[in-house]
């Protein structure tokens, strides 16, 4: 398999706070990777990390094969880093809010037409403003922004939040089909149960560090 | 042109088509801003109706209603960016912020002009202003160059204010004084645009030549120095 992530030793500080205190950690492709542990633990700085947006202090690391140390920005194109919010514009409809997205990455109206298939959204869903969306929804539009936008790696920080139990199944469902489309998911979850059924691999993150 | 060029370019596009899509879809410059315009030049009609002041006072009015109009049209442009992250996942993806900077101020300048299309009609109509077809070619040159500086300015200062605590009160404080140059510059074109006060329109080219300086400086700074503000 094809190694996505690895990172070995890594050691990232938030301010004056150590986020990181000497994280191992590798993914291959087409994992879905859970990590878990305590609020504080770290889970977020780690995808951050791996997002290119926090820089390393020390150790080594590497995402699609680009080093962290010197070229951490090169990365952000490559990945999606979903957090709670979704990144849309309300006032925009869904077809609206990728197409916007497919035009900053000059992806094409196949690969649109492609990710609205993935993420089982229909041309009534289409024609929806972001506002008038539920929260399933949206997030399900947001996850088809990262297709469109051809992220490697979906970086998903509590992606379960503030859906219900429907949503939270169906989500599982597309992140199954996207994995199969050829993404790679790293998720932080408190829901362990359901992201314990979901994931096919678990690293606890306590103290800043990978156990 | 480089791939950079050519990325930087399509990428600026595509942000100016999106916030103009999002102001048809909502129609906040033609429901609410405009309206406010127009509230704001009939109080002034109200407030200096006496022996000809309105017409050689017109130009200043404008532009005052104007630069009041063009903050409620920023906070708008960045509210939408904030309400679900987009400016930040924008940011996350690498995606160029110079190139945002770009598309996000020619959306502005775009509505700023349809607005001072608007309120020049309005004073027309309601100060009793006469122009000949010089001064209205002069006016409309006016316009164009003071709004490609009032919209860079705008876009630059709403960015920086948009992350900022207490950003609605803010960003009048921020803009307004950097702005003052381009209503100074822009309201003595206008006049001499208008022939207020006995001016002549030969007489305003000199301060549309200041207004062409500060929009090219505020366009270069903006394009430099939105990202890292963006960032911080």
């Amino acid at each position: 398999m094809d190694t996505v992530i690895e990172l070995s030793g890594v050691v990232a500080v938030l301010g004056q706070f150590p986020a990181l205190a000497g994280v191992d950690l590798t993914v291959q492709r087409g994992e879905i990777v859970l990590l878990q542990g305590p609020n504080g633990a770290g889970k977020t700085s780690l995808l951050r990390v791996c997002a290119g947006l926090m820089p390393i202090e020390r150790g080594t690391g590497h995402v699609l094969g680009i080093d962290l140390a010197t070229n951490r920005e090169a990365i952000r194109s490559r990945v999606g880093l979903l957090g709670h919010a979704n990144g849309l514009y309300l006032d925009l409809t869904v077809m609206q809010n990728l197409q916007f997205w497919a035009s900053t990455v000059a992806s094409t109206a196949s690969e649109v037409s492609s990710a609205m298939a993935t993420m089982r959204i229909d041309g009534r869903l289409s024609g929806i403003k972001a506002s008038q969306l539920s929260a399933g929804q949206r997030r399900r539009c947001a996850l088809a922004s990262l297709i469109v936008r051809r992220a490697e790696i979906w970086l998903l920080d509590e992606p379960h939040a503030g859906l219900d139990a429907a949503g939270r199944d169906e989500l599982d469902a597309l992140l199954r089909s996207a994995v199969g489309s050829g993404a790679t998911v790293v998720l932080a979850s408190h829901e362990r149960d359901r992201a314990l059924g979901l994931a096919t691999r678990t690293v606890t993150i306590d103290g800043g560090g990978a156990a | 042109m480089s791939s950079t060029a050519i990325n930087k370019r399509r990428i600026a596009v595509a942000v100016a088509r999106k916030d103009l899509t999002i102001e048809w879809n909502s129609r906040i410059l033609v429901n609410q801003v405009a309206p406010f315009a127009a509230i704001v030049m009939v109080l002034f009609a109200f407030a200096l109706d006496n022996d000809g002041i309105l017409e050689r006072v017109a130009p200043g009015l404008v532009w005052l209603a104007t630069l009041f109009s063009m903050l409620v049209v920023i906070q708008r442009s960045f509210t939408v960016e904030s309400a679900d992250g987009a400016l930040d996942a924008l940011r996350v993806a690498g995606v160029d912020m110079g190139a945002i900077f770009v598309g996000k101020a020619i959306a502005l300048m775009v509505q700023l002009f349809v607005l001072e299309l608007m309120l020049v009609a309005t004073a027309v109509v309601l100060y009793g202003v006469e122009m000949t077809m010089a001064g209205f070619c002069e006016a409309i040159v006016t316009l164009v160059v003071a709004t490609v500086g009032l919209g860079s300015v705008g876009t630059l200062y709403g960015g920086l204010a948009a992350g900022a605590r207490g950003r609605e009160t803010l960003l009048p404080l921020l803009l307004l004084p950097a702005v003052a140059p381009v209503l100074i510059g822009a309201t003595r074109a206008t006049e001499a645009a208008f022939g207020s006060g006995g001016t002549t329109v030969s007489e305003g080219w000199p301060w549309i030549g200041l207004l062409l300086v500060f929009a090219v400086l505020f366009c270069a700074v903006g394009t430099v120095a939105f990202g890292p503000l963006i960032d911080e």
